[in-house]
């Protein structure tokens, strides 16, 4: 019995690939040279499903049955009522995102899924943040209101809670500035998003 | 049979005479199936079924039910049954433990895409969350492991949901759907309804392939030099067989097949290079490596057939025709995707291909089969693949063979060289021991009546694991031919550990634990047979074949250290084999 694993010597920097596998390769979205890493993307989708029960748990469940990245869900009732609208974001090279829209459209339940990620698209996302404080730093906490056009939603003698919403990196901003206090709790809703237009319109 | 769910709804129960024109859920569930055209059932009885049961005495339904000795049995003679037959098969068990003892055949029809309907009995429905006695999450833990499942929760939506589930068995890529049936539920009453149709909203199963996609792979066929067709299970599911044979033979293109596609092109026909992958031929392997295009059938790009991704057949362009639009470039990403059901996308390329001139191609084919066949050591010894053989013989190929899982699969596929569809049957994504016995039992129940030998092929280690079946096939005097290799060894394991682990055989000798499989097998109603050396392979067929009216249990006492060659080491590329005859470095 020989032992037989070292056929092929890719020790050199550029290892030798024929042109299908070169073009597999790409198509994956994976890295050509041995030291790259694979470009991975952040894919921003939205799901409609039937709004019964054990619907969504089939979602979920998928991304950790096939060993997806699952970054944000904000679930709710659609514009009919026994639909449910998903907002996913995901992360992954070109061929997993690709097997995620698959597998998503695989689902019975599943009546539409759209890549919102490379269309001209509106995300918010809303975030409340409790902070304590002192009535010194109260001022200053309020002042930072009108920057973000967050809004207080509570004030004790205390604490101030701040709701915000706008696209992810507003919210990370906001919550970044509010780190200098004493932050409490911080609650978000994960990312909603929209086509800015009409289906037909484009 | 006409009126519609509407007109049912309007069709109030009447309090002075509650039971004028409702059937209570169990009956629903009875009159649905034989409604659906169910010919048998595989189930076992419990609590929470009690009532289907009863209804079933009282009713006498259409189908047959078979009582399996255990649920995991009853799933495997369902998908047996299935993929001898094309039809759904059916499982009834109760809950909790009936349930849970199914999710190892759920798991098994879901990766080898079968199709298969499993009721399951649950707690009542106000009971369900707390814990009570054979409770089970059914739907949550078979989530990952069905095509779809259902909770019924009103027994008016009892008979829809039937329909709909065989539906989606049946249709796009088959595949496991479990009916979850709450205690009260089939208690409670409704009218009877079967629906001729059901719609689902985001359920659209592909038919034919985009016509433009079709022409491209056309064109890519005439440009090839050295194409070769990579056959898969899913040209058996679509009843693919026949075209694609024609359309190889139109073209003269050679075609390799997976485990699952053994059968979907005649092996001693001059065009088949036989099966591929980890114990595939040398030769298919090294068609694969060299091809310039394959074309991909209901295949999946297995890792047991890719072995290591990147190196596998590096120059080939590749067109993948399948129903499953999540296969497509799923594991290795192609050329030209055809989304469709495989033999009408065979249909539409058959008028589109011509006859194309491979000779060098098909000579340096042949060439690889002289320098590498598919052998085995003759010395007298009693071995495996002789049995095979003898089996090929003596059947004329035109049995089928059930295969277990482990080195009594690949040597049942690699010697037995498969000519019809539907004549292999194995378990080959879960690779699932205990398969074997259950599944035949299933297969023969199917093909009862149509002069068919059904063979069970197994390991002394699988076929202990569903042997209790053994006395449901003799109650109902099925002729099986049970073949039991006994290596005394759970041989497959001892294989890689002879090969890659220096010999330490950790856990796998079973003689301490093997019983007298004659005995057994006597002790079930079977006949049992034995057989110590190649010289009476011959008559130990013929006496098992004089016995019609019961099984038979063959058991052959073969070299314990018996290797499946040739190999593909796991994660190596597939021109790495191993083989028995020489060292691969040499030629490859």
């Amino acid at each position: 019995m020989s032992n037989d694993t070292t056929s092929n010597n890719t020790t050199a920097v550029m290892p030798e690939l024929t042109p299908q596998q070169l073009f597999r390769k790409q198509a994956a979205g994976e890295a050509i040279h041995p030291d790259a890493e694979d470009s991975i993307h952040r894919h921003v989708l939205t799901v409609l499903i039937e709004n019964t029960i054990g619907a969504l748990n089939r979602v979920s469940n998928l991304f950790s049955q096939r060993g997806f990245n699952l970054e944000s869900v904000a679930v709710g009732e659609g514009l009919k009522p026994e639909q449910a609208r998903l907002t996913l974001v995901t992360t992954g090279n070109d061929r997993i995102i690709a097997q995620v829209l698959k597998q998503l459209n695989a689902l019975i339940d599943t009546i539409e899924v759209e890549d919102l990620t490379e269309e001209d698209h509106v995300e918010r996302e809303l975030c409340l943040v409790k902070v304590r404080c002192t009535s010194e730093e109260r001022g200053v906490l309020l002042a930072m209101v009108d920057v973000f056009r967050a809004s207080v939603v509570n004030i004790t003698p205390d604490s101030l809670t701040f709701e915000v919403t706008g696209p992810t990196a507003k919210v990370n901003a906001f919550i970044g500035v509010m780190k200098d206090y004493d932050v409490r709790e911080v609650a978000r809703s994960g990312r909603v998003a929209m086509r800015r237009r009409l289906a037909f319109e484009h | 049979m006409n009126t519609s769910v509407q007109t049912e709804k309007a069709t109030t129960p009447t309090p002075a005479n509650p039971s004028q024109g409702l059937a209570s859920g169990a009956e629903i569930l009875i009159r649905s199936l034989e409604a659906e055209g169910v010919e048998i059932i595989f189930g076992h009885p419990g609590g929470a079924i009690i009532g289907i049961y009863d209804e079933m005495h009282r009713l006498n339904p259409s189908f047959e039910h078979v009582l399996v000795r255990h649920e995991q049995g009853g799933t495997h003679a369902a998908e047996g049954y299935a993929k001898a037959t094309g039809k759904v098969g059916t499982v009834l068990v109760t809950s909790g433990p009936g349930a849970t003892n199914c999710v190892t055949g759920i798991a098994d029809a879901y990766m080898d895409s079968i199709p298969m309907v499993v009721f399951t009995g649950q707690v009542p429905t106000h009971l369900i969350g707390n814990d009570a006695f054979q409770e089970c999450d059914t739907i949550g833990v078979t989530r990952s492991i069905t095509k779809h499942s259902f909770l019924v929760r009103d027994v008016k939506d009892l008979a829809e949901t039937v329909k709909k589930a065989y539906y989606i068995a049946r249709t796009g890529r088959p595949g496991p759907v479990v009916v979850d049936l709450p205690k009260d539920i089939l208690a409670a009453r409704a009218p009877f309804h079967y629906p001729s149709s059901v719609r689902i909203r985001g359920y659209n199963p592909v038919g034919r392939g985009n016509t433009e996609q079709v022409q491209k792979a056309a064109t890519m066929m005439a440009e090839a030099e050295r194409p070769l067709f990579y056959v898969g299970g899913g040209t058996i599911i679509s009843d693919g067989a026949e075209r694609l044979t024609a359309l190889a033979q139109k073209t003269g293109i050679p075609v390799t097949t997976t485990l699952h596609g053994l059968g979907s092109f005649p092996e001693n026909d001059p065009l088949s290079v036989g099966m591929l992958g980890m114990h595939g031929t040398w030769y298919a392997n090294m068609a694969v490596q060299n091809t310039d295009l394959l074309i991909a059938v209901g295949a999946r790009f297995d890792d047991r057939v890719t072995g290591k991704i990147e190196a596998w057949a590096p120059h080939a362009r590749i067109i993948h025709i399948d129903i499953d639009p999540a296969c497509i470039s799923k594991n290795v990403p192609v050329d030209c995707p055809i989304l469709g059901d495989v033999s009408k996308v065979l249909e539409q390329l058959e008028p589109l291909v011509q006859p194309g001139d491979y000779s060098a191609w098909r000579s340096q084919i042949d060439a690889w089969k002289k320098e590498c066949p598919m052998d085995f050591e003759r010395d007298g010894k009693l071995r495996p693949q002789e049995i095979i053989q003898a089996l090929r013989e003596k059947t004329g190929g035109q049995a089928v063979v059930v295969t277990d899982v482990g080195q009594n699969q690949m040597w049942g596929a690699q010697f037995y060289s498969y000519v019809h569809p539907r004549s292999h049957i194995t378990s080959g994504g879960l690779g699932t021991m205990g398969f074997s016995l259950p599944a035949a039992m299933g297969a023969a129940f199917g093909l009862r009546g149509m002069d068919r030998d059904v063979i069970s092929i197994n390991g002394d280690g699988g076929v202990m694991m569903n042997i209790q079946e053994l006395g449901v096939a003799a109650a109902h005097k099925l002729p099986l031919k049970v073949v039991i290799l006994n290596n005394n060894y759970l041989g497959m394991v001892r294989q890689w550990q002879e090969l890659f682990h220096e010999e330490r055989y950790s856990h796998t000798n079973l003689e301490p634990t093997n019983p007298d499989f004659v005995r057994l097998a006597e002790a079930c109603g079977c006949v049992g047979l034995r057989c110590d050396s190649p010289e009476d392979i011959a008559s130990t067929l013929e006496a098992a074949w004089e016995v019609t009216d019961r099984p038979v249990v063959m058991e052959f006492s073969v070299v314990n250290e018996e290797k499946v060659f040739p190999m593909v080491p796991a994660g190596a590329a597939t021109d790495n084999m191993i083989t028995a005859q020489f060292n691969p470095e040499a030629c490859a």
